[in-house]
């Protein structure tokens, strides 16, 4: 076991894990922070995908111990308690969302692509959204939601 | 959990890795960016006995491009698209899967994994690109024509690792063309070609180099396919597309029968064709 220390949503959190452990489930079950979803766990669906040192990573491609000392940011980091944030409230107001378990990975790499590219052409919210599988809303929404989001 | 236990190793130094690696041989494995070989090992198709994390090692992520580029083995796929350090490499960078996996995916990582339907394999071999392998006791050169020696094999030895990757200035008068067809961009690509060819003063083709991934086991290199010597005309670029098309070996994928793979292999190769010659300056 070896003890690891990450930055989550501006809160220092520890917790002992083994090197084998992925990053994805040290957040679910060390840290509590069931909001990263685990689809795949090969890199393909996109639904664990969160932010270490501001940059887009899958986590099921990651060990946690390899996270030791970064910065991560999760979707629970996203909202002001209740209050949804922008990108996250026309998620819902343009039907973003069906089911919802890709939109944890979904809302993290567009939050990315944003702080990157405030005001991001379609095509380019595309290829973004292209390291996400969604099986409900047929991308749609989520491009338009995407876009009323940029400024 | 869904990889099996290893044990964790940790290089703080080049030299503390390759030692590393020389006392585990074969059981131990190199961890760099990791995008292939977690997904392997969380499907236990890879089960080594101990990981050499090489992450903490920043001396081996630069990119210098003061003439020669060099490209050290920690590079992330991610700085290398930011980068603009070289014409092909920056047109083929976004199609190297998604951003996430760039993010981590290093470019020594996707050359030692040599998967043949990657894009930055057959690249190095359109380029003429040389591969720097490391071990405890000295360092080898090798030529990225004779890195790949199989699918997901290479030539380097169980001590070794590569550390960097040497590609030389293109020539004056040459023109680059990367294209791939895959069904998203990022995906595997069922066919893809990097195309290279250099004229003289007088327009006349001296060397052409088109390199295929997803074409057989390894990259597949096509040298001159009848091009040199010919102004690079409408007919030439025809001729060395059919050429090309009989010169590669595709195997057949899940999304693309043998025989529409080699059919792509030769619309992609004409057309790159014709871009490549268009961009020489």
């Amino acid at each position: 076991m070896t003890r690891v220390a990450v930055i989550v949503n501006g809160q220092s959190r520890e917790a002992d894990a083994e090197p084998r452990l992925l990053l994805a489930d040290f957040l679910r079950h060390e840290l509590g922070l069931t909001g990263t979803h685990v689809g795949c766990e090969h890199g393909v669906c996109g639904a664990c995908t969160v932010l270490v040192d501001g940059e887009p990573v899958r986590s099921c491609l990651m060990f946690a111990v390899q996270a030791d000392g970064k910065t991560i940011e999760t979707v629970e980091g996203l909202a002001d308690g209740d209050k949804l944030n922008h990108l996250q409230r026309q998620m819902r107001e343009q039907h973003g969302v069906q089911c919802g378990y890709c939109t944890a990975g979904v809302l993290m790499s567009m939050t990315a692509l944003l702080r990157e590219t405030p005001s991001p052409s379609e095509p380019q919210v595309r290829e973004a959204l292209s390291a996400h599988l969604c099986r409900c809303t047929g991308y749609q929404n989520i491009v338009n939601a995407v876009l009323a989001a940029s400024s | 959990m869904k990889p099996a236990p290893f044990t964790y190793l940790v290089a703080h130094s080049l030299d503390a890795a390759l030692a590393l690696k020389a006392e585990h041989g074969d059981e131990a494995r190199f961890l760099a960016g990791g995008q292939s070989l977690v997904p392997a090992m969380n499907f236990r198709l890879a089960q080594p006995a101990a990981l050499i994390d090489l992450n903490p090692l920043d001396e081996l992520d630069y990119i210098q491009s003061n003439g020669t580029l060099r490209i050290g083995a920690l590079t992330r796929h991610r700085a290398l698209e930011k980068a603009n350090a070289h014409p092909l490499l920056h047109e083929i960078m976004p199609h190297v899967a998604h951003w996430p996996i760039r993010t981590r995916g290093t470019i020594a990582g996707n050359l030692a994994h040599a998967d043949p339907a990657s894009e930055l394999p057959a690249a190095m071999v359109a380029l003429g690109a040389r591969l720097k392998a490391q071990c405890n006791s000295g360092e080898r050169w090798i030529e990225a024509t004779d890195f790949f020696t199989g699918p997901l094999t290479t030539a380097l030895g169980d001590d070794e690792m590569l550390t960097e990757v040497e590609v030389p200035t293109l020539p004056e008068r040459t023109g680059t063309c990367f294209m791939e067809l895959a069904r998203r961009q990022g995906d595997y690509a069922m066919m893809g070609v990097a195309a290279v060819v250099t004229v003289d003063e007088m327009a006349t083709c001296t060397a052409a180099r088109l390199a295929y991934l997803s074409a057989g086991p390894t990259p597949m290199l096509v040298s001159d396919a009848g091009l040199v010597g010919t102004t690079l005309d409408d007919d030439a670029i025809a001729a060395a597309a059919e050429t090309a098309k009989a010169a590669i070996d595709p195997a057949g994928t899940v999304h693309a029968s043998a025989a529409y793979q080699r059919h792509i292999a030769g619309v992609l190769t004409r057309r790159a064709l014709v871009k490549a010659r268009d961009r020489i300056a």
